[in-house]
């Protein structure tokens, strides 16, 4: 189905909205706040690639967050071999983007062919259980990495990666990049899932004895797009790593895989937007919960912000199965 | 064997602990034939239709399939050589269209589908065919209407046309009208024997009418083996069969 008119013009005013937002921000002096857009923008993106297999698919991955960190993780080492001057496989170390960047997503790529193939052999409770246990083996492996900082993980003396012509080092063109970025694998993935390669995914989740009664060979579309996913996780993850000039194993750890999927499920299961809301949402929750707290006199217990936001989300999975795009598109007719 | 047998089972046989599913199962469908089995609830039916398809493998015996011997080819590799099946339990993609539904098949039959950019709603090499196969089993006018709400009689009309858009040689049909009144039944009945001719067909059914109105050829299966094998009216005048099975009908449910 061709996206109606009237849809392309509430996404465009979205975008354009988006742009404007840190220009907004700093209109009314809250331009702390653009660090949380970027997170919003990034997170979305990872959300948005774990929808791919999750929502599409049906591959329940409970480790995604394996990929972000593997890309992150790309360019915190080369930044932290940049600043030393030492060389790594004897390869120096490098701040550009251009040769950093795409590295870190074809290494992401790599680890998810690797992990998909071993995890694709299992179904259902085992394959969650299996991405679970490959993500964590890769927080011990960064943990175990003592050269860059093992638990501490690695700080980014260097600042950001170098893109010429733009400055990420400002916080205005790095969220802007990331928005970029962002809506430009949103349009992606919105024409991946029409395509006859989504069609497949789709049919997949829903009956894949069947696939292969029509003789589909499920597997090898299944792993094509877990390597998808990944590799745009892994993107997202340079993203963030850039953002916050740090690196460490919590990029990799279960709760940040548990994370990405409850921003799938809490913005809207298989749609395009859905897991940009859902970042956004959560990620909002999270800043201003603790002050809510504090606003209503409960300031000593701002710490515990997830008992308002455990309820909040049972509630969602409850009654608005369709997730918070789900209960704003009721009644209008979407698929 | 038949010279022109397109497939041949020689002594199939696939147990399940004690339980012997299938026992030295031998069976011949010719090109263009329609061969019926038959057989009371619990004989082994549909374990002997998932050894054909690759869904399961036999214990003993050789599948032969147009002269290959496939008895280890995987089963989503079958469709492709002209083997198709349809279920005896409704196998659609309920969150798909009608439409998208065969055009999912028709695609899985036009190769391999690494295609990531032309939408496939607007692919009229896809949405052509498929119209098409819909209006063979008089769905044309649910085209739209998501599968999981079609009536179950339209669902398995949908089976029906999503196994036609593999273009098979042979469909091997499981109950294609387990479930159905008397008129959609009468109406899947007429269907079939339009195909007649020209794709050869298995068909295990329990309709009896609808059996001996359609087949070339009836085998009859009791407890995992072969007690009869002939032309239509020979099967309903065999004793062993009276006694096996015409007379009786009270055995237990075959499937999980």
């Amino acid at each position: 189905m061709m996206p109606s008119a009237s849809k392309i013009a509430v996404a465009g005013t979205i975008i354009l909205l988006a742009a404007l937002l840190p220009y907004g921000l700093i209109a009314i002096d809250q331009e702390y706040l653009i660090g949380l857009a970027s997170r919003i923008v990034i997170y979305g993106l990872a959300a948005l690639s774990l929808n791919f297999i999750l929502g599409y698919g049906g591959m329940v991955s409970f480790g995604h967050a394996a990929y972000f960190g593997v890309g992150a993780y790309v360019v915190g080492i080369l930044s932290f071999h940049a600043f030393e001057g030492s060389t790594l496989f004897g390869v120096p170390g490098s701040d550009s983007a251009l040769f950093v960047w795409p590295l870190a997503i074809l290494l992401s790529a790599f680890a998810a062919l690797v992990l998909g193939y071993l995890s694709l052999r299992t179904s259902g409770v085992y394959f969650i259980m299996i991405t679970l246990a490959f993500a964590q083996m890769l927080y011990f492996m960064f943990v175990s990495l003592e050269r860059y900082g093992g638990d501490d993980g690695v700080i980014m003396y260097n600042g950001r990666n170098q893109i010429p012509g733009l400055d990420l080092s400002d916080e205005v063109t790095l969220y802007l990049v990331s928005l970029v970025v962002l809506v430009i694998f949103m349009g992606l993935f919105a024409m991946l899932v029409r395509s006859r390669f989504g069609m497949v995914l789709r049919a997949c989740k829903q009956n894949e004895a069947r696939m292969l009664a029509l003789g589909c060979n499920v597997q090898r579309y299944k792993l094509t797009a877990f390597v998808i996913a990944g590799s745009v996780a892994g993107l997202a993850g340079v993203l963030n790593a850039n953002l916050t000039e740090f690196v460490s194993p919590d990029y990799v750890h279960w709760t940040k895989s548990g994370d990405l999927m409850i921003m799938v499920v809490l913005g809207g299961m298989g749609t395009i937007p859905g897991p940009v809301i859902g970042s956004g949402v959560f990620l909002a929750l999270e800043e201003f919960l603790p002050g809510l707290f504090e606003l209503i006199g409960l300031a000593a217990y701002k710490e515990h912000w997830r008992i308002v936001f455990g309820p909040l989300l049972i509630l969602v999975v409850l009654f608005a199965r369709g997730g918070i795009l789900g209960l704003m598109t009721k009644g209008k007719s979407d698929a | 064997m038949h010279s022109d047998a397109l497939l041949s089972i020689r002594g199939l046989s696939k147990s399940f602990g004690a339980l012997k599913a299938s026992d030295n199962i031998t069976l011949d469908v010719d090109d263009g034939e329609l061969h019926a089995v038959i057989g009371p609830n619990g004989a082994g039916k549909t374990t002997m239709i998932a050894q054909i398809c690759g869904q399961l493998e036999p214990d003993t015996g050789t599948v032969l399939f147009a002269g290959q011997n496939i008895t280890s080819v995987p089963q989503q590799e079958r469709p492709a050589i002209g083997l198709v099946r349809s279920f005896q339990i409704t196998s659609i993609f309920p969150d798909f269209t009608a439409i998208e539904n065969v055009a999912m098949a028709v695609q899985l039959n036009a190769g391999h589908s690494f295609q990531f950019i032309a939408p496939a709603a607007t692919d009229s090499d896809l949405v052509g065919p498929a119209k098409t196969h819909l209006e063979q089993v008089g769905l044309a006018d649910q085209a739209a209407v998501m599968a999981f709400a079609l009536s179950h009689g339209q669902q398995r009309r949908l089976e029906l046309a999503m196994a036609l858009a593999l273009k098979p040689r042979l469909l091997v049909l499981d109950e294609p009208m387990a479930g159905m009144g008397a008129e959609e039944t009468a109406g899947v009945v007429q269907f079939l024997k339009g195909l007649k001719g020209k794709i050869s067909m298995l068909l295990v059914e329990h309709d009896m009418d609808a059996v001996f109105a359609l087949a070339d050829r009836v085998s009859v299966l009791v407890y995992g083996r072969v007690i009869a094998s002939g032309a239509p009216q020979d099967i309903r005048r065999d004793q062993a069969v009276i006694d096996a099975y015409l007379g009786s009908g009270d055995e237990e449910e075959e499937h999980a």
